[in-house]
């Protein structure tokens, strides 16, 4: 084993705390980072009773289309889970033209095993994006249905500030093995995702 | 002082980070529910964090058509009558399709009360129903302002048609007093299962 040294106070090539410190509770899983990328895909397991997904500039390759997701219990084969969901959203143009809050059946599903949308209609302009946060509990129960929580700020095409709110529930007992992240249409240009495990 | 020894690159037999970066979200308890008239934390809400999170994961009720509910208590869990002013809507949207809503629910706000205040609305006992969903309350040990605190909660309900309910609750404790328990129950009867999770969070 090579020796380990002290570095300017730090030290280097340590790779674990020790039991004694917490290294809290948010626990960073993967991160993954889109490059032109058709799709982004996590494993999920019972490690952990909750998993918070972090969003970071995500922005797609085409114009006016919606960040989804799907879950998949066969380790991602089929992305195909049968969801429940709510889908509303506050808005503000701009040009202050427009502004409200409003339940949108646009995006959300009953008894669907299609893509849950997280934005509405994002734009691929080139300083617009979307970033937010999905919270997805107890994935591998066997007992209970599988709810989710999201929020997301997004600009959308017509230059207007979106806050979305999307929540639901995968309805199925067998426990959620993936993940899948893409746009309705087109690539995810750019943008972040990281998953944590909520101990 | 004894050496310290590095072991499989791991440090062993260090209880403190010092100056070491840690995670902003510590876990500081955490209570599971089997049948349970309440879940109650009387201990780890004080000065130490800025901000509390509360995660609830599973809740399940005993009794059908119930609400998941808290209350603060400022004598250590002697009393949870905290005064409190607070806002509630929710969305809704069942599994034929046939209805979705969002709307103001004035029978789950409170108006300087000090019952115990709606984090979920109407849960239900078929098997696979169950809220799960988190609560900021923030500086409860704060004796100059009142005493913030932000839901969010989903659902899955069985009644006629099955529906999921995505339910926001916030408002304040109208007190001065130092928050130092939160008690979680249902409306009427128990907390069948679930767990209830306590973190607190540092400011940067």
């Amino acid at each position: 084993m090579a020796l380990l040294f002290a570095n300017n106070n730090s030290l280097s090539e340590i790779t674990e705390l020790p039991s004694g410190i917490s290294g809290g509770a948010l626990n960073l899983i993967s991160t993954q980072t889109a490059s032109a990328s058709a799709s982004l895909e996590f494993s999920l397991d019972d490690s952990y009773d909750s998993y918070i997904f972090k969003f970071y500039n995500i922005h797609p390759a085409t114009n006016s289309v919606q960040l989804t997701f799907n879950l998949s219990t066969d380790g991602g084969s089929n992305y195909n889970v049968t969801k429940t969901s709510t889908f509303f959203r506050a808005y503000h143009n701009e040009d202050d033209a427009g502004a409200g809050l409003t339940y949108d059946t646009s995006g959300d599903l009953a008894q669907s095993t299609g893509y849950q949308w997280l934005t509405r209609i994002s734009s691929s302009d080139n300083d617009h994006a979307s970033s937010g946060y999905l919270h997805l509990y107890n994935p591998s129960s066997t007992t209970f249905v599988k709810h989710f929580i999201a929020r997301f700020g997004e600009t959308h095409h017509l230059d207007r500030a979106h806050d979305i709110f999307v929540a639901g529930y995968g309805n199925t007992s067998s426990p959620i093995t993936n993940i899948k992240f893409q746009f309705s249409s087109g690539n995810i240009d750019d943008g972040i995702i990281k998953m944590y495990g909520v101990s | 002082m004894a050496l310290v020894k590095h072991n499989n690159n791991s440090i062993s037999d260090l209880t403190s980070a010092g100056q070491l970066a840690q995670g902003k979200m510590t876990l500081i308890s955490s209570q599971t529910a089997s049948g349970s008239a309440s879940i109650e934390f009387t201990s780890g809400i004080d000065s130490t964090y800025p901000i509390y999170r509360f995660e609830w994961i599973n809740i399940h009720p005993s009794a059908s058509g119930q609400d998941f509910q808290f209350n603060m208590s400022t004598d250590s869990g002697s009393n949870y009558n905290v005064t409190k002013t607070t806002t509630y809507f929710t969305a809704h949207h069942n599994e034929s399709g046939s209805y979705s809503n969002l709307a103001y629910a004035s029978g789950e706000d409170l108006a300087q009360s000090t019952g115990n205040q709606t984090l979920q609305y109407y849960t239900h006992t078929d098997n696979d129903n169950s809220c799960s969903g988190f609560m900021y309350l923030y500086n409860p040990s704060s004796t100059t302002f009142v005493k913030h605190f932000m839901s969010n909660s989903n659902a899955s309900v069985v009644d006629g048609v099955p529906y999921s309910n995505n339910s926001f609750s916030a408002g304040y404790g109208n007190t001065t007093s130092s928050i130092d328990a939160v008690k979680f129950v249902m409306s009427s009867g128990n907390i069948d299962s679930g767990t209830i999770k306590l973190y607190g969070i540092k400011g940067d």
